[in-house]
């Protein structure tokens, strides 16, 4: 039996191809914003395998430190580390802010990590170029996405450091890109204020009966010393001895230490589940709304052709072709119209969008055969106003009068 | 294959009801002989599409009788449930633009109505060659419709009519857009395809310069028809 639809296409191929780059490119769009929603996820359970913890010891009754602030005092981690079935624990800090690099900012997250060794939790685990922090104070090593070179100067707040090392994927929930630096600099740099403010707040202080008592010598100095001083992290890091239960260790911490702590399995859902939850609500919309809009381009499309066949519709009819034929005709002209938008689509969202996005795009093949079957089922579902319109044809049509 | 004619009795159509009603065919009567290719002619409104499209199963008559081929078709109500295989088997039609499916190459177009028959793409394909031979467009087989001049496509479009071999052609005008020398030569070969395949063909024409050719013409007016011997003349 001839292919009618093919034998259409064939003869048409230029308004077909044309229209299949317009809707592609539609297509694109839309598998790039299901890319933007994986590359979200994938960004926070990167976030959370490359901290290298298997516990997240936070505030008490908070979603930190990703989700809310945390804050906790920085000596924690001394009792976690002796509890039974702990092997590693490391103080963090994070902080998303501008990093200046030159005239530039760069938006980063500024994470404090502990002096230790590779595999301390929260140390980047692999490097691409260059070495990790050494010294205490005034090295960095930034993902490559920051664009910062190594041996390049950045500033973070008032104090300058050296990028030392690079790292890859190593970026927060939001896509910023991590610049790992000392805890102690991370520390001073999430607590310091400017000249103005510290010495406003020195005189106020200094101001205050309550703290410059006479007869009290050295009180006002420890009030000021204390001021100045940031004993806080964001979180603990725990590390696991094998064999044991995480859910175990985090109910002894938080039994003992009055903490909240989080496992991985927890972790991942506060991170996808209520972090990125707005944006991938807003994500489906669009993916909703761009699906809408690419139907609508398919039925319009698909029966404008049929319109413009109604004559040879009326022919067909009237020499025997049964309903059926020409609903098949309608519909794999339909499906091949979809299939040339899928296919420029794909391309377009792997070769032109993806590299060119500033968010992690994670193209999924999963999420392209899903898409391929979402527009044979848009395709077909479009095709209906149109195949209901050739179905009205009357065979007499053809005959004329 | 095709034998037994045209029969029709007392077909009748009424479209409408009550005051409106318009009787567009009042018991009319009309036969065609097996090989036979006899004139319908009448002016617009007459009713000769009417006819037309009753004898084409496309609309359903109010009252009579319709034989073709030797099978009563229609006796007060239709007696065959697929009206749409009926048209593909026992009727061809020829019209007075050809309307080939643009798409599709001339062996196609022929051969398409022999494959939603049924009948395998080798013979189908054959059926359009032997007729293409006969009818002088064996050369442009390959062709798409838009390569072919007028006459030939009218041509092509008989090839159709007559591809599933079957006992009735209607032809609505099937010369009206050709000049003289063409006209005869569509009338030429629907004669001597019919006169070949033993088919009873129709021709609805204003064309004055093929009402001379039909040995019989039915006129047609107010629904009511008449016949009249032609001269029969085909040079």
């Amino acid at each position: 039996m001839i292919s009618l639809a093919g034998r259409d296409i064939m003869h048409s191929w230029g308004k077909f191809v044309f229209t299949g780059m317009g809707l592609g490119l539609l297509i694109g769009v839309t598998l790039s914003m299901a890319g933007i929603y994986r590359g979200m996820v994938d960004d926070a359970k990167v976030l959370l395998d490359n901290s290298g913890a298997d516990l997240w010891v936070v505030q008490r009754n908070t979603l930190g430190p990703y989700a809310e602030s945390s804050s906790i005092y920085d000596d924690a981690w001394r009792g976690i580390r002796g509890m039974p079935g702990v092997a590693r624990v490391a103080n963090i800090t994070y902080l998303t802010m501008q990093v200046r690099r030159g005239e530039r900012d760069v938006r980063a997250m500024v994470t404090g990590i502990m002096p230790g060794r590779p595999g301390t939790p929260g140390w980047p685990p692999y490097l691409v170029a260059g070495r990790q922090i050494t010294r205490g104070h005034y090295e960095a090593v930034a993902d490559i996405a920051s664009g910062f070179k190594l041996g390049e100067r950045i500033r973070v707040r008032r104090n300058h450091y050296t990028v030392v090392g690079l790292t890859r994927r190593m970026v927060s929930s939001n896509g910023d890109p991590m610049v790992f630096i000392p805890l102690k600099d991370a520390q001073e740099a999430q607590f310091l204020k400017d000249n103005d403010a510290i010495r406003q707040q020195r005189r106020r202080t200094a101001e205050n009966p309550a703290f410059n008592r006479p007869g009290v010598p050295g009180l006002l100095e420890a009030v000021i010393a204390s001021q100045s001083t940031n004993p806080y992290v964001n979180a603990v890091l725990v590390q696991i001895e094998p064999g044991h239960r995480p859910e175990r260790i985090a109910e002894s911490i938080r039994r003992w230490k009055r903490l909240t702590v989080y496992t991985r399995e927890q972790m991942e859902e506060i991170l996808v589940g209520k972090l990125i939850a707005t944006s991938a609500r807003q994500i489906g919309m669009f993916l909703v709304i761009l699906s809408i809009v690419s139907a609508a381009i398919v039925a319009f499309i698909i029966y404008t052709l049929t319109l413009g066949k109604i004559r040879e519709i009326a022919v067909l009819k009237l020499i025997g072709t049964r309903n059926r034929t020409i609903a098949a005709m309608i519909t794999q002209q339909a499906i091949a119209l979809g299939a040339i938008g899928f296919v420029v689509g794909k391309i377009s969202a792997t070769l032109l969008m993806a590299p060119i996005f500033p968010k992690y795009v994670l193209l999924e093949p999963m999420d392209s055969v899903k898409g391929f079957a979402a527009v044979v089922v848009i395709c077909v579902l479009s095709s209906i106003i149109a195949i209901r319109a050739a179905l009205k044809v009357d065979p007499a049509e053809a005959i004329g009068g | 294959m095709a034998g037994k004619g045209i029969l029709i009795e007392g077909l009748s159509k009424r479209y409408g009801s009550g005051d409106t009603a318009v009787d567009a065919l009042k018991k009319v009567d009309m036969q065609v002989a097996p090989g036979e290719v006899v004139g319908l002619i009448g002016p617009s409104g007459s009713g000769k599409t009417t006819l037309l499209k009753a004898l084409g199963a496309v609309i359903e008559p109010t009252s009579g009788r319709m034989t073709l081929g030797g099978e009563v078709i229609y006796d007060g109500g239709w007696l065959i449930k697929d009206l749409r295989a009926l048209r593909r088997d026992k009727i061809g039609f020829v019209f007075q633009a050809p309307y080939l499916i643009p798409f599709l190459n001339v062996t196609d177009n022929v051969a398409l109505l022999p494959m939603l028959a049924g009948i395998p793409n080798a013979e189908a394909r054959q059926r359009a060659a032997e007729l293409f031979q006969a009818l002088d467009v064996a050369h442009r087989a390959k062709a798409m419709p838009s390569q072919l001049s007028g006459g030939e496509q009218q041509r092509v479009a008989i090839a159709r009519g007559l591809v599933n071999r079957p006992p009735v052609i209607l032809a609505d005008e099937p010369t009206a857009p050709l000049d003289s020398e063409r006209a005869l030569a569509v009338i030429r070969i629907l004669n001597d395809m019919a006169r070949k395949l033993e088919t009873a063909v129709i021709v609805v024409t204003h064309d004055e310069k093929i009402i001379p050719t039909f040995k019989r013409i039915y006129h047609i007016r107010d629904g009511v028809t008449y016949e009249e011997a032609g001269e029969g003349v085909l040079a």
